[in-house]
């Protein structure tokens, strides 16, 4: 069985992270597990945790009246889910349903801003990762938005 | 025939018999034609088109997408999205179409031996790369792992489903697909294709990569792949451009100092990397 | 001394009794017994005989000939089966046609060519070669503007091609191709018959081709043929080469084979060996043409060009351009087609015809979903690009002849040299 140190370490979103650091993201790190239909949080949900994924797929649903769900994406091994607990209002924008049974571990997020703020230089550590996962998540929805199989052009 | 009309050959189709039409999504079809004439000697090299001539409505390239080993018949998948395409799906098993080609170059299996070989397709974009995916079948042991990454636009627009599963039963071999827009039923991964780059285990410097697909998804395949490590040299993308006649005297495939049908329609990225980029080229 | 022209006349092969005008055998009719050389009008080389370029001109000095050996040439051409195109004045240009004899010829008249403006004027002289060169090339005779591909015939789920317009119905003889058609011809050469296919109709016609080439005696102010070495002196690919000579010893001309053929041609004409003074009066007349007002920079031009895709100029070119396709309808290497199919009411006889088509249409770079150069700056940049840079990439040459038709025949009076120079002087076009 890993250490929850280990698996974090392990993690592509916390590669290399500094050790002193290191100690202060784990106090707020628990292992979680979701079966496959369920929901991790629902759209409008208080956002105070984000997952690092280790196995299984989520998908960030929403839907509308009149329309079946719509997954704008999925997210898998070695991704982060949920990103809403960084900025206020810290509410969820979408549904994470659990396609496949999935592994986690679960950071606190009220704990980790807490230490953020505390510690400035943690907190850009924090942010820097966070910016490079939204900057990719931007240019795979824009991308995405070209909608490059469409016959209709 | 006589010489003169042997030698119109290139221009000249030649009457096969369609033997099957199989749909495969709501605009896309699989069409089966037979070659009479067809053997190891004269076999299309994977990543071929041939021009598909449907009688007095018009002529249209369109890439082999069957096995190269089956030399009785050749097999290619259309997208129905214009006059002529439609004409060429709607054609009834028996029907007789003009076939010239094969033309192009073809993926660059032989310098592929050896190596990993990642796949990645976009939409209609797996229609040319299946038959470089029955190639490494063919030979496994040429090759060494088979990476193959597909999206499509939606669950129901996927190509060759039955097939994706099985390939990815075997070894040595991994298969990720994703969908642009997912569905309630859909349990698999919805984003565009280059979301599943982390997903797939690649090794780099042992790996040659061959993509078709719109010509913005290769792009933003490229940038990934050269991401990972990938030599632009071993980077390979099948073009596409206008084509009237595939030989070279038309001048409609012209790209940069290329002629897309005599020259490609494969390139390596190291050839065509800057034209790219360039708008209205 | 002696020449070859004077030398007996080459027996003739065993013809039919009755040979037809259109005779596909003409072609091969003016060879030399000795040496078999050319080609079968099919394309197929004769036996194991040489090709026609291992002609020995070793043993050649040219020839002088009287003006009315002209007639001759053509009388000759035309019983051999030949039909004989050649200059003459046909609504206000000169344009290459059928001719019958030296009546049909532009005798006295001149030429003045200008961007977007071509004019025609009596020169006085009794030359018959005396403009620079005609409106359209000889592009037509061997590319030509439409063919039909094939036809065919349906009978229900089946078809069988019923035939094809690929062999010419007859053999044709130029009379008047200029060092820069010359050229031109060996560009769509290279195009046509020697990359990774062939094109069968080009080749029948090539093939059959009987080239009498007419040196320049005087350029246009559009021409420019120096500046790509395709002009103004004729060096080869030609059966036969004629300078006309107009000066105080007479009207004459200088006449030297290149092929076999040529040669079989001139031993049946009243032939004088040239002088040194002939000699050096032809060598002068061309220097003449060589004086030309246009030049074209050609250093390192593949390069710059494919450099300055985003060079401001294109969109002053672009301000002008009409699209309108002249440049490439008159431009004698331009080689671009497309096809188009028509079946009858009945649906059962269809026909696939090719036409020549041009860089500067929409439709030109159409794939689903819409055109690749929407734009007129676009289209253009395709054209010039591919003439002066992509072309020595594709085909070891410029595509580029420096004949000037696409000057004179632009409405917009837009000269590719011009636009050249202000590209390499940094943008500023000097009548934009």
């Amino acid at each position: 069985m890993q250490t929850l140190e280990r698996i974090i370490e392990e993690h592509p979103f916390f590669e290399g992270l500094d050790h002193g650091f290191m100690d202060l993201v784990l106090g707020c790190a628990t292992n979680v597990r979701f079966g496959k239909d369920t929901y991790i949080f629902k759209e409008g949900d208080t956002a105070n945790t984000f997952y690092l994924i280790r196995q299984g797929n989520v998908a960030l649903e929403i839907f509308a009246p009149q329309r079946k769900p719509i997954i704008v994406a999925t997210l898998g091994e070695g991704e982060i889910l949920g990103w809403s607990w960084l900025l206020p209002p810290y509410h969820w924008k979408f549904h994470a349903h659990v396609l496949q049974d999935t592994r986690a571990i679960a950071l606190d997020g009220k704990c980790l801003r807490k230490k953020c703020e505390e510690n400035h230089d943690l907190g850009y550590e924090v942010l820097k990762r966070f910016a490079g996962i939204v900057a990719q998540r931007l240019e795979s929805t824009r991308f995405q938005l070209l909608d490059v199989f469409s016959a209709q052009k | 025939m006589t010489a003169a009309a042997a030698q119109l050959d290139v221009m000249v189709p030649t009457a096969c018999v369609l033997k099957q039409v199989t749909k495969e999504t709501p605009d896309t079809f699989t069409l089966t034609v037979a070659r009479e004439n067809g053997s190891a000697e004269n076999a299309f090299a994977p990543g071929q088109f041939s021009m598909l001539w449907v009688f007095g409505v018009g002529e249209l390239p369109i890439s082999i997408s069957g096995d190269p080993s089956k030399h009785e018949e050749l097999v290619y998948t259309v997208r129905s999205v214009g006059k002529a395409t439609h004409a060429l799906v709607s054609q009834k098993p028996g029907t007789e179409i003009g076939v010239r080609g094969p033309f192009g170059n073809g993926w660059p299996f032989q310098a592929a031996r050896g190596h990993d070989v990642i796949i990645v397709a976009g939409g209609i974009g797996l229609a040319p790369l299946r038959p470089m995916i029955y190639e490494v079948f063919r030979n496994r042991a040429e090759y060494g792992r088979m990476v193959i990454l597909y999206g499509a636009r939606s669950p129901r627009e996927l190509l060759y489903r039955k097939e994706l599963a099985a390939w990815a039963r075997q070894p040595e071999t991994q298969v990720l697909v994703t969908v642009d827009y997912g569905g309630i039923g859909w349990h698999g991964h919805v984003g565009v294709v280059t979301t599943l780059f982390k997903y797939a285990r690649l090794h780099p410097a042992r790996s040659v990569a061959m993509i078709c697909g719109p010509e913005i998804m290769m792009r933003f395949v490229t940038r990934q792949l050269q991401e990972h490590g990938l030599q632009e040299q071993n980077i390979y993308l099948s073009m596409e451009r206008n084509m009237k006649c595939a030989a070279g005297f038309c001048g409609h495939c012209q790209y940069g100092k290329h002629f897309i049908c005599k020259d490609g329609p494969i390139f390596p990225y190291s050839e065509i990397g800057p034209l790219l980029d360039k708008y209205e080229l | 001394m002696a020449t070859r022209a004077q030398t007996p006349r080459v027996p003739r092969k065993k013809r039919e009794p009755s040979p037809t005008r259109n005779s596909p055998r003409a072609a091969a009719e003016l060879t030399s017994k000795g040496n078999g050389s050319q080609s079968q009008p099919d394309g197929k080389p004769r036996g194991k005989a040489a090709p026609v370029n291992e002609f020995d001109r070793t043993n050649l000095r040219p020839a002088i000939i009287a003006p009315a050996q002209l007639e001759k040439i053509i009388a000759t051409l035309l019983s051999d089966g030949f039909e004989v195109i050649g200059p003459t004045v046909r609504d206000g240009a000169i344009t290459y046609e059928p001719v019958k004899s030296v009546s049909d010829l532009p005798t006295g008249w001149t030429d003045e060519q200008e961007p977007a403006r071509y004019r025609l004027k009596k020169s006085g002289s009794p030359a018959f070669f005396g403009y620079s060169l005609g409106a359209q090339s000889w592009k037509p005779y061997l590319h030509p503007a439409e063919v039909r591909l094939f036809a065919a015939e349906k009978r229900d789920a089946a078809f069988h091609i019923l035939n094809n317009d690929s062999a010419p119905t007859v053999s044709r003889a130029f009379l008047g191709v200029r060092a820069c058609e010359l050229a031109a011809i060996k560009a769509q050469d290279r195009v046509l018959l020697g990359d990774k296919y062939r094109d069968p109709i080009y080749a029948s016609r090539r093939e059959s081709a009987f080239i009498i080439a007419v040196q320049c005696s005087h350029a246009a102010a559009t021409c420019f043929c120096l500046s790509l070495g395709a002009g103004p002196k004729v060096g080869e690919g030609f059966d036969l080469l004629l300078t006309e000579l107009v000066d105080q010893t007479g009207h004459r001309f200088v006449v030297k084979p290149g092929t076999d053929r040529g040669l079989g041609l001139l031993a049946r004409l009243d032939a004088k060996p040239a002088s040194e003074a002939d000699l050096a009066a032809g060598e002068s007349a061309v220097a003449l043409a060589a004086n030309q007002q246009r030049k074209l920079d050609t250093a390192g031009l593949k390069e710059f060009l494919y450099e300055t895709f985003e060079h401001p100029q294109w969109d002053k070119i672009a301000a002008r351009c009409l699209s309108c396709a002249n440049c490439t309808m008159s431009c004698p290497t331009c080689f671009c087609t497309t096809v188009d199919d028509a079946t009858d009411v009945t649906g059962t006889h269809a026909e696939r015809w090719r036409r020549w088509d041009s860089c500067f249409t929409q439709s030109f770079s159409y794939i689903h979903g819409g055109s690749i150069r929407t734009s007129g700056k676009a289209r253009y940049r395709q054209w010039m690009t591919h003439k002066l840079a992509a072309w020595t990439d594709q085909f070891g040459s410029s595509g580029c002849v420096g004949c000037g038709r696409c000057i004179t025949w632009c409405p917009a009076a837009i000269d590719i040299t011009e636009e050249v120079r202000a590209m390499r002087e940094g943008g500023v076009c000097a009548d934009a």
